[in-house]
């Protein structure tokens, strides 16, 4: 897979970037991809922050994986961020593995692959990282910054450290702070792929492979908790696997377990699964009033930009009443908050999959701001 | 544009911060923001009219005022608005409570039914009245708890909550409503608004 990573954007981040375990990073890699052009005026960027096993490759074609770019429902031109009209940038998180520095990147020290000789970064040290790119491409203010899941954590983080670097922003199914149910969900994928032989203490990279059994069941628990229980029972029932009965083994029979096979050896192809480890310990770090004394309500004090909160009826990996909350403290710090439940059975993956209502909400806003945003700027 | 709302951006000052309570497709606080420069807030409970406030770039939260008004802080808006569902709440006392917690002064409007056409309706033909600003019938209405003018404004009296000004609306006309004046202001307004404290 890394040789085919020679050809992406990549920025050298020259300048010292303290991480939150305290150690100091300079001269590391973050990858990232631009859409759209940014116009004169530049007041028509949007940042979209990816999910946990996103990357930068946010609309077209991938050209890594040569498959559709993650959230190419939204991002396209003429589609709900249209790239005709907005200037659209996404970058690969550190601890990433689509060319950022991450795990299975270098280490000059040792001339060998991180491994877990990495650091254990934060969403603030993927954040901040992140900043860095917008001076690189002469974005001074956002229109407008966006993410789903940990995109979402991303940008509320985003939004509370660098108060004044987005007009408006849209957290999509996403809270404050990780909560029990998916910080266990996150150690059962991470203990999968540490129970794997060949994960090897992270240093499966000497012999050139993966632990791909271990990250293909990580995937699977990912996949159930990204669903609802009706959009499953709907998409599958117990619907047999190209069979008319059953095999009396532990074959695939149902098609639902053909499906989180296929789900999980297909990630096995595109991930590193240090990389997993990595970024679902920043997002079990994640907590925004454990960085604020006062709470979130100091996290979010003097806000000025505005917000659009969105939640899914059938998610229940960050429910709407998590979603909500995120609602309270931004009001109760008198920031300007909107916020949308969008009726569906499609779970935590409504906001990747098409989902019209979502879909038409996120242009309807963000369109609004660009109107707004360009009599504050012009004028 | 409805009189009513006229009324209240009547009431309001310029430049205030204001909670539209049940702010439907955001007519108001378009209305608001255009003529008075106000800085406007919504909560609507139904989905169909928070997207029409997101598509108009109003700044509107999904919710159900009987449930989600305590998310407020305490005197966080100048005024709060509550247009015609008063009378909608499982419990209106708890609701204007609430929403007198919110803001530091409160408009409430509410549809009349000391209003003549009411009376007579119940009166002359024995069923509940159908009229335009009543226009459910009694199994299908939203209103669970109807009131008069003279009703709200004994309530307040009671509850020790200052009225600094109501109007009735009839049609177009407009007047004002005080003590002297409550029988037949009560009989003739078919809208009552309020300016509480």
């Amino acid at each position: 897979m890394s040789d085919k990573l020679e050809n992406i954007k990549k920025l050298n981040i020259s300048k010292p970037l303290l991480l939150d375990c305290k150690q100091t990073v300079k001269d590391f890699f973050l990858a990232y991809e631009t859409y759209g052009k940014l116009n004169e005026f530049k007041d028509n960027a949007i940042l979209v922050f990816h999910a946990l096993t996103g990357d930068q490759f946010v609309s077209g074609i991938n050209p890594v994986t040569k498959k559709e770019g993650w959230w190419v429902t939204a991002v396209g031109p003429g589609k709900a961020i249209d790239t005709n009209k907005y200037f659209v940038i996404c970058a690969n998180v550190i601890g990433g593995c689509m060319g950022s520095w991450g795990p299975k990147e270098i280490d000059k020290k040792t001339n060998e692959p991180y491994g877990l000789n990495f650091p254990v970064i934060t969403i603030r040290d993927m954040v901040k990282a992140q900043e860095t790119l917008l001076d690189h491409l002469g974005v001074e203010k956002l229109l407008c910054a966006t993410g789903g899941s940990m995109g979402g954590m991303q940008l509320l983080q985003f939004c509370v450290t660098f108060p004044n670097r987005t007009f408006s922003a849209v957290p999509i199914a996403c809270g404050t702070s990780h909560s029990a149910q998916n910080i266990a969900l996150n150690e059962l994928a991470r203990q999968a792929i540490m129970a794997d032989p060949v994960w090897d203490k992270g240093k499966y990279f000497k012999k050139n492979t993966q632990p791909k059994n271990g990250l293909a069941v990580a995937r699977m628990v990912g996949h159930i908790s990204y669903l609802s229980e009706k959009g499953m029972q709907e998409k599958f029932g117990r619907k047999l696997q190209e069979k008319a009965d059953y095999e009396f083994s532990f074959d695939a029979d149902f098609q639902v377990e053909s499906y989180l096979r296929h789900q999980g050896y297909a990630f096995v192809e595109r991930f590193d699964a240090n990389s997993v480890l990595y970024i679902t310990r920043a997002m079990d770090y994640f907590d925004l009033s454990r960085q604020f004394k006062g709470g979130l309500v100091e996290a979010f004090k003097n806000q000025k930009t505005k917000f659009l909160v969105i939640s899914f009826s059938s998610d229940w990996l960050y429910t709407t009443k998590e979603n909500k909350d995120t609602v309270i403290a931004l009001n109760a710090s008198g920031a300007d908050v909107s916020f949308a439940e969008i009726k569906t059975d499609k779970g935590h993956d409504s906001f990747l999959v098409n989902e019209p209502e979502f879909l038409k909400t996120l242009k309807g806003f963000i369109d609004s701001m660009h109107i707004k945003f360009k009599n504050e700027k012009r004028i | 544009m409805k009189k009513e709302f006229k009324v209240i951006a009547d009431l309001l000052p310029k430049n205030v911060r204001v909670l539209d309570v049940g702010c439907g497709d955001g007519s108001l606080m378009s209305l608001l923001i255009k003529e008075k420069n106000i800085e406007a807030r919504g909560l609507e409970l139904i989905e169909e009219n928070v997207k029409k406030c997101i598509y108009k770039g109003l700044s509107v939260i999904e919710g159900n005022a009987e449930t989600e008004l305590h998310q407020f802080p305490n005197q966080s808006f100048d005024f709060v608005v509550l247009s015609q569902t008063l009378q909608a709440f499982y419990n209106p006392e708890k609701v204007l409570k609430d929403l007198l917690r919110i803001g530091k002064s409160v408009i409430i409007s509410i549809p009349n039914f000391g209003y003549w056409k009411v009376r007579t309706s119940l009166l002359f033909f024995g069923k509940m009245p159908i009229t335009k600003t009543l226009p459910n019938t009694w199994y299908n209405t939203p209103n669970l708890h109807m009131c008069t003018i003279k009703d709200l404004f004994h309530f307040c009296l009671e509850k020790n909550i200052k009225i600094n000004k109501v109007i009735g609306i009839n049609e177009n006309r407009t007047s004002e409503i005080k003590k002297s004046n409550l029988e037949t202001k009560n009989l003739f307004s078919k809208l009552g608004i309020f300016l509480l404290s």
